[in-house]
This record gives structure tokens, sequence and C-alpha cells, in this order.
């Protein structure tokens, strides 16, 4: 479904990402983790069109979108969501997912109802006259999923959708996420939260300062050593095998 | 649409066309022409400043290409002002396109794309002035021959119908907007611009056409213009007080809402008719606009018409 080769992206000195490779295979859930300035955010930036790699290739559908635009990825069913939620604040809960619904939908009707229909997939069915800007961080959260989902995508990039939630919050989220799946949606999701991603990615692969340094099945990925020293510093993973403990 | 809203709209239209009959004087009635003219060219604004957000301080620049653009194909082409109309729409609606599409593929946005439309303005002006075919300063007239044949009318009313119907138009351009994908995509685009690309909306292409739409409604408002006072020149078709007033009408009234431009304009016709009648200092009618819509800023960010809504909230109603 998605073939991400080569990926770069520099920012003055910087490689943000720096030869990124990632497969997306039909109908999974793969996980995108990394510690915080790892370059998973502006991965997806690359990916969806928002920021023009340098270098690198993405295909998605069998088609190249390397460097189109956001829309025109959006359109060929690849959609993104914003770890900082970016909510039409001054807009209904159900004006906000019918701009998703609109662009599969051209009659009022049928992309009302369709927007209707997905905001109680994800849980807001009681807030669609609530005005988007009133909503609680988990309700943005929520409102984000919704209107990508709402566009009837292939491919959603979800970006941090459970940061900022407390367990229950996320529990509910990991339930949503499956379903969408379940849907015949595929997922690629980007976490920080490492137990929801554990929870919910076959495969997942691990980025640190730009490159992917380990990638495998959640099992696999805790207990590589490479990943523990990126997110706990450098000699943790000897000194938690020497039984320092901690964690 | 509720059974109450169809019913007050009714009584409003029923009120519009019975108005010329009762007003006292031929003076009233013009007063009441150049409200309703007023609430179009806001509603023109509107359609670019309120619904999509594209703040724009030279949106005379629209109608004043209009304005030229009817009146030489009339005084100077001998076109009948009547097929000279649609002309002078399309020419504000190519200027509208043009001016979108550089401004906003040079990506700008909020002040900077206000201060770009202003200079486009005063660009046009200067142009208008020191070009041949615009006789530069010294304007255009237009042979009086009050006609109806000739977009001349001896009795006022007859230009406060053709003025009904120009509002008319224009609200059911905002009331289409309200429903449609298109006016889905500008509100996107007016509250988040990358949340709208995200969802794939062509955020380049919406706002360049809703300028093109914007452009058109104002170009046509040039030719009524110039119709009904049979002289244009450069500050009259380009200067900056025909841009604040569009402006002014929809905030005061309220932006991005249906019926904003024309509450603002009948707001506003009466306060300038109540300060013109109290004192004749001159500019007084513009400290007070202005009081009125610092007033209006601080205290009212929906405008007049959110005043309404906020009512009928209350009541339990909703939107408005």
């Amino acid at each position: 479904m998605l073939e991400v080769r080569g990926l770069t992206r520099a920012f003055g000195g910087l490689k943000a990402v720096d030869g990124v490779d990632l497969d997306v295979p039909e109908g999974a859930i793969v996980g995108l983790i990394g510690p915080n300035g790892a370059g998973k955010t502006t991965c997806f930036a690359a990916i969806a069109g928002f920021v023009k790699p340098d270098a690198g290739s993405v295909r998605f559908a069998g088609a190249d979108v390397t460097g189109r635009e956001p829309h025109v990825v959006a359109r060929a069913g690849m959609v993104r969501t914003f770890q900082i939620t970016q909510p039409f604040a001054r807009l209904s809960v159900r004006e906000n997912v019918m701009v998703g619904a609109w662009l599969r939908h051209a009659r009022r009707a049928e992309a009302e109802a369709a927007a209707e229909r997905v905001a109680r997939a994800v849980g807001m069915g009681a807030m669609l006259d609530m005005r988007a800007g009133d909503l609680t961080v988990a309700g943005r959260k929520r409102l984000e999923l919704a209107r990508a989902l709402a566009t009837s995508p292939r491919l959603l990039l979800l970006d941090e959708v459970m940061a900022g939630l407390n367990p229950t919050e996320v529990a509910e989220i990991v339930g949503v996420v499956r379903s969408i799946r379940d849907g015949g949606v595929t997922i690629l999701l980007i976490e920080h939260v490492m137990q929801a991603v554990v929870s919910l990615a076959e495969q997942v692969h691990v980025l640190n300062q730009g490159r992917i340094i380990a990638r495998g099945t959640p099992a696999a990925i805790v207990a590589d050593p490479a990943v523990v020293e990126a997110y706990l510093g450098h000699g943790a993973a000897a000194r938690l095998a020497g039984g320092g403990g901690g964690g | 649409m509720s059974a109450r809203a169809r019913l007050l709209l009714a009584l409003g239209a029923v009120a519009a066309l019975a108005l010329p009959l009762v007003l006292p004087s031929n003076y009233a009635v013009n007063v009441a022409v150049m409200i309703l003219f007023s609430a179009f060219l806001g509603q023109a604004w509107n359609i670019a400043g309120g619904f999509a957000g594209q703040t724009s301080f030279g949106h005379v620049v629209f109608f004043g290409t209009g304005a030229y653009a009817s009146t030489i194909l009339h005084a100077t082409w001998g076109w009948n002002p009547w097929l000279a109309w649609p002309m002078a729409a399309l020419a504000g609606g190519a200027v509208g396109l043009g001016i979108g599409a550089l401004a906003f593929r040079a990506g700008l946005r909020g002040s900077y794309f206000a201060l770009v439309t202003l200079a486009f303005a005063e660009v046009f002006r200067i142009l208008a002035n020191s070009a041949e075919f615009t006789r530069g300063g010294l304007g255009i007239l237009i042979k009086a021959d009050a006609r109806a044949a000739n977009f001349q009318f001896r009795d006022p009313a007859w230009f406060y119908y053709v003025a009904l119907a120009l509002v008319a138009a224009s609200l059911a351009i905002a009331w289409w907007l309200r429903r449609s994908r298109f006016g889905a995509q500008l509100a996107a685009i007016r509250e988040n611009e990358d949340a709208a690309r995200a969802l794939g909306i062509d955020v380049l292409r919406a706002k360049t056409l809703c300028m093109g739409i914007s452009g058109a409604m104002a170009g046509a408002g040039g030719t009524f213009y110039a119709q009904k006072y049979l002289y244009i020149d450069p500050t009259i078709a380009f200067g900056v007080e025909k841009s604040v007033e569009m402006l002014l009408v929809s905030m005061i009234g309220g932006a991005g809402t249906v019926f904003g431009p024309l509450v603002g304009a009948v707001a506003l016709g009466f306060v300038g008719e109540a300060t013109r009648a109290l004192t004749s200092a001159q500019g007084l009618g513009l400290v007070v606009y202005g009081i009125i819509l610092v007033a209006i800023v601080a205290r009212l960010p929906d405008g007049l018409i959110g005043l309404f809504a906020r009512r009928a909230a209350r009541r339990g109603g909703r939107d408005a």
C-alpha cells in the first residue's frame, strides 16, 4: 500500500529525516515510534506532501506521490491527522466532519449522513452540535480521527492520536483505531506512548535521529538493545541487563 | 430553514417590495437605494472576507474595474448598458481571479494579503488617472437619457428595485455558500488552511475561485453605480472609501453570515443619515462609523447578527 524509499529531508544542517525506508502492507496497522525529536512528524509531513522531501520516493497504491500537494495525496486516499490538533474551531463537530465527508459526497444530505455515521463510529455522536473549539483534548483527538476518516481514506496516517490522553481514553481510542482497521482502512501510526503501539501495531519501525534503527514485531522491538538505548540513553541497555531494574 | 425563518423572510421580502410606495420623498428612496447597494457590495466583500476569511482592504478594485468596463463600453463604444453589465461582472471576476492567483500563489495571508489588495486598488487608481481610454482624471460622463432601455430611470424607485434584485441575488449566493461543498471548503480554509489541505481541499483553487466570484459581484455593482450617478472618475472608482465601506457593513453586520452585510448596511445607513441630520460637520459620519466598528470588534466579534443568534440560542434554537 505504502512504499517509502530513502526519504530524506533536512532543515538547515540538520537531517530531520535521513534515508528512511518504510513499508505499510494493505490492511495492516504499522507503528512508527521513536523518542522526541526523532523526526517522526517530519517523516509524516514528507509522506503526506506537507514538506517536500530532498531525496527519496513515496509510492502509494502503486502510484508515485513523492512531493505531491497534500490535497492530491488526500484525494488519492492517504490522509493524515495532526499531532497538535487543528480543529475548525468555530464550526460545529458536524460541520468539521462534513468537510472531510464532502471529499467523496457531492450532495449535502449524503455528506451530512456520512459525517454523522463516522462521528458515531468514533464515539462523538453526542457532540455533533458542539463547537469544535469547545472540545476537550480527548474530543479534539477524536475529531482529528473522525474528519480524516470521513474522507473514506485507504490509508490513515495518525500522528500521536493518544498523546495527552488518560489511560481510559487511550483504551477507548485503541478500540476505535482497531475497528477502523477492521473496516478495511490501513493504518500507519506515530506514537510516543509505547504501550499503545505495542497493543495495536503488528509491525513497528523505530526512528532515531532521522534514521530507522530497528524494525520488527512489537515484542522484538521492546527487547532490542538499540531501541532501549535510543529511549533511555547510551549504556542503558547494558545497565538494565545487568539487573539494575528501573523502567 | 425553519417555518419561522421562512415566514420572517417572506415578510421581509414583502416589506422590501412595498417600501418605495410608502417612503415620503425621492430623497428617502435614494437613501434606501444606497443602503441596498451598500449591502450588495458588502456581500461581495463578505464572500471573500467573511466566508473564506481572506480579508481584503482593496475590494474597490473590482467595483472600479466593473464601473470602468461597462462605462467605456457604453459611453465610448456605444454598447447598450444592459449588455455592458455582464461584461463588467466578467471584468471584475477576471481581475479577482488574477489578483487572487498572484497573491495566493505567493502565499500571502492575513494582513499581507490585505495590504497587497490595497496596493492593487491604488495601482488601478493611478492607472485610471493616467490612461487615455479612461480619460484620466477627468473621468467619464454618461450622457443622461432617462429611458429604462438605457438603464437610466427618472423615478428612483426603479433603481431601488434593481438594487433589491442585486441584494436578493447576493443573498442567494451567500445562502448557497452556507449549504454547498464549495462553501464548506471556504469555511475550512478560513478556520485552518493546513487542516483543509490535509482533507483534500485544493486551497489555492478554492481561494482564487472565491475571489473571482466576489470580484464579479463587485464588478456588477460598478455598473449599477455608474448608471445611477452617470459619472465615474478614478477616485470614485478606485478610492479607498468604498473598500472601507464594503468591509465595514460586512463586519458590523456579521462577517461570514448570510444576512450580515444587509444588517450592517441598514445600521450604517441609519447612523449616516442621523449624523447628517444632527450636524453638518464633514467627516463626522466616518468618526461615528469608526467608533461603532471598534465597539463591534471588541464586544461583538460575530457582528450585529451575533446578537440575534445569541438570543435565538438562549431560546433553544440552533444555527441562525
